[in-house]
């Protein structure tokens, strides 16, 4: 069925138009101004719509699918409030760099600006968090808009694009035609880098006799990570892992150092700070990493590679800049160095991570969060996917999980989103039927969103979501207890579910493990069912995460263990 | 316009302004959000001007902004990341041709109308309106120039003032047979480039 130039209704035409871009899986939650789309979306069998229970999930699952498969993910729901549920979804994802395409349904065109039933201004309340939006207002702009929206979402620095269509829209004949090319002026993302920049680039790194590259989120993006690998290896030049850059490298890689900043690995930062060259690549110097950027690395250079100009001295000065797709700048650049090695700096790296062992799990019977991520590391062999919520348990994940292959580590870096965790696993399980997915999740964000269960279990989806419970919001008890005086307020869950219960509510397996003495074999017990599992991992409470590096602050504030 | 709730005069001090020209595609929504890019990054637009440009289709604006010196200097390249926002250039550094229009609608009786007159002819504005007790001024230039003359109305009794904000263009001699308008490079290409975020979208 080609459909090129038929008559087609507006939803007749968004559908073909996902057919195009190559899109077979939709998350979605249907309503009363997107139902036209829903009344059409049958006719095309090759799109598998994934029903959730909350647009939020949709957006997540979106968005997990999209990070894990480099592909753009797909959202659908209705106007008003289906339409604003999506907004933590896609500021997630923007501040992610994740493409996510979010169609959304609107009320009638007569009815706009009238404060009709279910209406929200949504492409004004999504601007500042999408890539692009556009309200299409008639039938025959949507094969342009949705080619336009796809490209934008997936080209240059990735992002979510959003595309509200009024009801009757959906419902307008237009003649079907796919544009080949997109007509954006004012859209050029940027490919292989200025030649000059990168001759810069080669030329201090030759320079430099302590180099490390932080290796940021552009790496995962652009599938860059056998030239990282090729470039490092090369020039013998030490690793540091953003946090949404983890998986960049293998954790086990000789010169892997770990993750730099507030809750990192002492010895990542101490190495960042000991530098004299500081490759960024694909990373932006967020504040979880610098801290105060006035005393952040003052003894080195900076190198900036990205392919968002905008990220260039935006938080710090960079000597040379490199403005383009990761991939095609690390290939420009691999040539213009030569092979060389800096074995007292390996060594010196060596020597800061014996002397401060950030992976040391101090000596206790109970069931810490650090035991269960390290062993779900050791059980898998850091293979599979990883997705993490926000808190404690995403930091000791970041922490203990040795990732063993690219791009399998999905977490919500930026906008630092609880609950992305078990919708945003439901979307990376999707995308990749045949990897082991585990979510770690904390009691807190698993809660936020734990109704995507009942979509987990319609779609018989084997994810399994390991909750380290501690009955609080581990992370705002930490930080009343180090910052606010001992000022616990609101922190602590005192009538938390029965996980165990819960999950067979849900007809999922339920496990529960309260033990050191239990973990792996309840581990391997979840990884040996058939389909989903929620283990509820009951874990100290009283644990905060190390080494830490308060907010606002340098290295010479590092507290690596417990006064 | 000002976006922050403070006037361009009060925040002037210890901020840095720039003057950025941009092509934009006519699309629903661009004013939006450009203002809105604004607002987030936390610029304060002093004035904004929006015109047809020379191809159907786009317009011109021109912006005066203030803020922190180190984030407007980004402010170009923020911009140009606008999918709208087709071209962008910082001609704060350039050699450009600037002006503002002000109507200026001042209280004016039979004694004191020779003196206003003699003050609009002294700024080269002209009168454009004239009723009993009142009359219309129309006055391009520089905005030094608009508000010496503006101050010097003011004994005689400012009753209106709309100003339209400045609109800038590079001097002629910077064009290099640019096609259709676009790519207008500027002599010394080097500043051109460091001040134009031509290829930054993302």
């Amino acid at each position: 069925m080609s459909n090129e130039g038929n008559e087609l209704s507006g939803a007749q035409i968004v559908c073909e138009s996902l057919v195009r871009e190559g899109v077979d899986v939709v998350f979605g939650l249907p309503g009363g101004a997107i139902l036209p789309l829903y009344g059409v979306l049958g006719q095309w069998p090759e799109l598998r719509h994934i029903l959730v229970r909350h647009e939020q999930g949709g957006a997540h699952a979106a968005d997990g699918y999209a990070r894990s498969t480099g592909k753009v993910g797909v959202v659908f729901a209705t106007s008003g409030p289906g339409a604003t549920n999506l907004i933590t979804g896609l500021a997630t994802a923007s501040m992610d760099s994740a493409p996510v395409v979010a169609i959304t349904g609107q009320v009638n065109r007569a009815a706009i600006g009238r404060d009709a039933f279910q209406e929200t201004d949504i492409t004004g309340a999504t601007l500042p968090v999408t890539k692009h939006n556009y309200l299409v207002m008639r039938a025959a702009d949507i094969a342009r808009t949705m080619r336009e929206a796809f490209h934008i979402a997936r080209t240059g620095r990735p992002g979510p694009v959003l595309i509200d269509i009024p009801k009757d829209v959906f419902q307008e004949m237009a003649q079907f035609d796919w544009p080949e090319e997109v007509d954006l002026p004012g859209y050029n993302p940027p490919g292989e880098g200025n030649i000059e920049d990168v001759k810069a680039a080669a030329k201090l790194i030759e320079e430099a006799e302590r180099p490390v590259v932080l290796a940021g989120h552009g790496v995962l993006i652009s599938k860059a990570w056998d030239e990282l690998r090729e470039l490092v290896e090369k020039a013998e030049i030490p690793v540091i892992t953003t946090l949404l850059g983890i998986s960049g490298i293998p954790t086990a890689h000789p010169l892997s150092v770990g993750m730099p900043g507030m809750h990192g690995h002492a010895y990542a930062s101490l190495a960042l700070e000991e530098a004299d060259l500081i490759i960024a690549a694909g990373a932006r110097f967020d504040d979880r990493i610098t801290g105060d950027t006035k005393r952040f690395a003052q003894k080195s250079k900076k190198i900036h590679i990205d392919v968002d100009p905008t990220e260039i001295d935006k938080n710090v000065k960079a000597n040379v800049a490199v403005i383009g797709d990761l991939k095609a700048v690390l290939r420009q650049l691999i040539p213009e160095v030569s092979k060389s090695t800096h074995t007292d700096w390996v060594r010196r790296i060596e020597h800061l991570k014996a002397e401060h062992p950030s992976l040391k799990i101090r000596e206790t019977d109970e069931l810490l969060g650090q035991h269960v991520v390290k062993t779900i590391s050791d059980v898998t062999g850091g293979k599979g996917h990883m997705v993490t919520g926000v808190g404690q348990h995403q930091m000791w994940a970041a922490q203990f999980w040795q990732s063993a292959e690219p791009n399998n580590w999905h977490t919500s870096g930026g906008l630092g989103t609880m609950g992305f965790e078990v919708p945003a696993a439901m979307g990376v399980q999707v995308g990749n039927p045949d990897s082991v997915v585990w979510s770690i999740a904390g009691d807190g964000g698993f809660q936020m969103t734990m109704s995507e269960l009942a979509t987990v279990k319609e779609n018989n989806l084997p994810v399994k979501y390991a909750i380290l419970n501690n009955n609080m919001l581990g992370m705002i008890t930490q930080w009343q207890d180090m910052m606010y005086d001992k000022g616990f307020y609101a922190n602590a869950y005192t009538g938390n579910p029965d996980f165990v219960k819960l999950a067979e509510a849900f007809g999922i397996l339920g496990l529960r493990c309260t033990s050191q003495d239990d973990l792996e074999a309840t581990i391997r017990k979840a990884m040996e069912h058939d389909g989903p599992v929620v283990i509820d991992f009951v874990i100290r409470a009283d644990e905060n995460v190390y080494p830490m590096i308060p907010a606002g602050e340098s290295i010479e504030q590092l507290i690596e263990e417990p006064a | 316009m000002s976006m922050n709730g403070s006037t361009p005069s009060s925040s002037s001090q210890g901020l840095s302004k720039r003057t950025v020209i941009a092509l934009v595609q006519d699309r629903p929504g661009v004013l939006a959000r450009v203002a809105g890019l604004f607002r987030r990054r936390g610029f304060n637009i002093a004035s904004l001007v929006v015109g047809k440009a020379e191809r159907p289709g786009f317009s011109r604006m021109t912006f005066e902004v203030e803020g922190d010196p180190s984030i407007v200097s980004h402010v170009a390249m923020q911009l140009d990341k606008l999918i709208d926002v087709v071209e962008v250039t910082d001609v704060t550094d350039l050699d450009i041709v600037w002006r503002e229009m002000a109507l200026v609608k001042v209280m004016a009786s039979a004694e004191t109308r020779g003196e206003i007159m003699q003050l609009v002819e002294i700024f080269r504005a002209k009168i454009v309106d004239v009723g009993a007790q009142a009359i219309g001024i129309e006055a391009t230039g520089d905005p030094d120039k608009i508000d010496s003359m503006i101050s010097l109305l003011r004994p005689f009794g400012v009753r209106e003032v709309m100003r339209t904000g400045r609109v800038a263009m590079p001097r002629a001699a910077l064009v290099e047979g640019g096609k259709d308008g676009f790519n207008v490079k500027g002599q010394e290409s080097d500043i051109w480039v460091a001040q134009s975020a031509d290829s930054g979208s993302v």
